[in-house]
């Protein structure tokens, strides 16, 4: 579903953040990316929608080598991707509802768009989205007076309701208390695996990526350092990612 | 060290020559001076007395026409400041746009209302259209600077999130950006609109219509009593205007 091909991006200011990426996920693979701040695990996900425009390499998304679409092509490609943010990334002062429907801009016409009205079988679509989420209620709140939970939940149906092929969720969990948390992650994994959707998610909690993901990466300075299940994620493997430290407690045993 | 001193005291004695020869060039003499006073006093004591009713319909058309200068004006710059500003805004606009964009900008800003209008009243004759014409330029400099700082502060996340969506540039802007800026669009447009008034009256002395062209014409025939009266109307409109824009933006959060 989504094949990284020696994929380099180096920032105008000279720093490397990715070292020539290549990395197959396949249809209905959660793959969760690990590492410490700074190691590119932003910088990955935006090269795959090209947020970030990668400076060499293929990124192919379905058979569709992205890196080399036009811009209308290009945004094609994006409305199939679904992309949840750390901090939930919405529209504060929209409601609820119109920050699920901007998932449907993409399919939307100018006028519609300028009107904020979305065709009724979207509206329907968010609206059930919202029920399965249980933001049901929230809809019609603007979602700067939701709660942390609830706000992510809104951005995860934002990315639902464009029916993706593929998930790209950046810490999904961070300044979430580790309760919430885990319910949001697990609400992620089985909306991907229901949707048997290929999904590849930033995290900075290993003991979360470990309870949740199929496969494991782990990412330094830009490179790969580790890549396989869960289990296989020892201390030595742990200190290779983050460094030395004593890692007992979120290695695998 | 000599030579530098000698230059100094040069200099400050030509200083002091320029400045007789300028007192000298304007008139000043203080017999017209005294002769000023009791006009003052005549003035003053008719402006105790202000006349609402002699020229009444004067002043109901001045007033009539100074806010509808005033409320075109704004109307028509805030039209012409969105574009001006998404161009003037470095985080929205392509380098090229931003240059032209800040250009135009300090050309609406780069002369005086006054030089302004009577440019206008040149080109399309006595009257409100004059005024309107330079208050809306005026505006559209002033909305579109202040905009441009305003779009430049957004957050950045959640228009990011509605790029990734596939949303087209237009989208971006009325979802991403827009919602964003529109309490302190609300704000500005509100400020901008009680600017508008206040200078529709002084330019009416220049012949851009309005109250300012009353107040002229009651000065021209030393009629302080209805001169009087139209300050007061003006002072009165700012006051209501104010309260009532304080309201409004007391709403918009």
């Amino acid at each position: 579903m989504l094949r990284l091909e020696g994929v380099s991006k180096r920032y105008p200011h000279g720093a490397v953040a990715l070292h020539g990426i290549t990395l197959d996920v396949p249809r209905g693979q959660v793959l969760a990316v690990v590492g410490p701040s700074g190691a590119g695990k932003s910088t990955l996900l935006r090269c795959i929608n090209r947020l970030v425009e990668p400076t060499s390499g293929r990124v192919v998304v379905d058979g569709v080598d992205v890196t080399a679409l036009a811009p209308r092509a290009l945004r094609r490609m994006r409305a199939s991707i679904g992309m949840i943010f750390q901090e939930h990334a919405l529209v504060d002062r929209l409601t609820a509802l119109d920050n699920i429907l901007c998932g449907r801009l993409a399919s939307t016409g100018f006028w519609r768009s300028l009107a904020r009205r979305f065709r009724d079988e979207d509206v329907a679509k968010a609206v059930t989205l919202a029920e399965r989420l249980e933001i049901g209620e929230h809809v019609h709140r603007r979602t700067d007076r939701l709660s942390g939970g609830q706000r992510q939940r809104v951005g995860i149906a934002r990315a639902l309701l464009q029916d993706p092929k593929l998930l790209l969720v950046d810490e999904p969990t961070a300044s979430l208390d580790p309760r919430t948390a885990r319910g949001i992650l697990r609400l992620i994994v089985e909306s991907a695996r229901e949707r048997s959707l290929a999904a590849v998610i930033n995290l900075h909690d290993v003991p979360l990526a470990r309870r949740f993901a199929d496969r494991v990466i782990g990412l330094k300075s830009g490179a790969i350092v580790y890549d396989g299940s869960p289990d296989g994620l020892s201390p030595e493997q742990l200190t290779a990612i983050y460094g030395e430290e004593d890692w007992s407690s979120e290695a695998a045993g | 060290m000599t030579r530098r001193r000698l230059a100094a005291a040069g200099l400050a004695v030509a200083a002091l020559a320029y400045l007789g020869w300028a007192v000298a060039s304007i008139g000043f003499d203080a017999g017209r001076l005294r002769e000023g006073i009791p006009r003052a006093a005549t003035m003053g004591a008719a402006l105790l007395r202000p006349d609402f009713v002699s020229h009444a319909d004067d002043l109901f058309e001045g007033v009539l026409e100074s806010l509808a200068i005033a409320l075109v004006a704004t109307a028509a710059g805030l039209v012409l400041a969105l574009p001006m500003a998404l161009g003037a805004a470095r985080n929205v606009a392509p380098a090229a746009v931003y240059v032209v964009s800040r250009a135009v900008v300090s050309g609406c800003r780069a002369f005086p209302e006054m030089i302004v209008a009577i440019f206008f009243v040149v080109l399309v004759g006595f009257g409100p259209l004059a005024g309107a014409l330079t208050l809306s330029l005026a505006t559209a400099g002033f909305v579109a600077k202040l905009l441009a700082e305003e779009i430049e502060e957004i957050a950045s996340a959640p228009a990011e999130a509605i790029v990734a969506t596939g949303a087209g540039r237009a989208q971006v802007v009325l979802y991403g950006v827009l919602p964003q800026i529109l309490p302190r669009l609300a704000g500005i447009s509100l400020y901008r609109l009680d600017i508008n008034f206040r200078e529709s009256a002084i330019l009416g002395i220049v012949g851009a219509g309005g109250i300012g062209a009353t107040l002229n014409t009651a000065f021209g025939r030393y009629d302080y009593a209805t001169a009087s009266a139209v300050l007061l109307l003006i002072i009165g409109v700012v006051l209501v205007g104010e309260t009532l824009s304080d309201r409004i933006r007391a709403r918009v959060t």
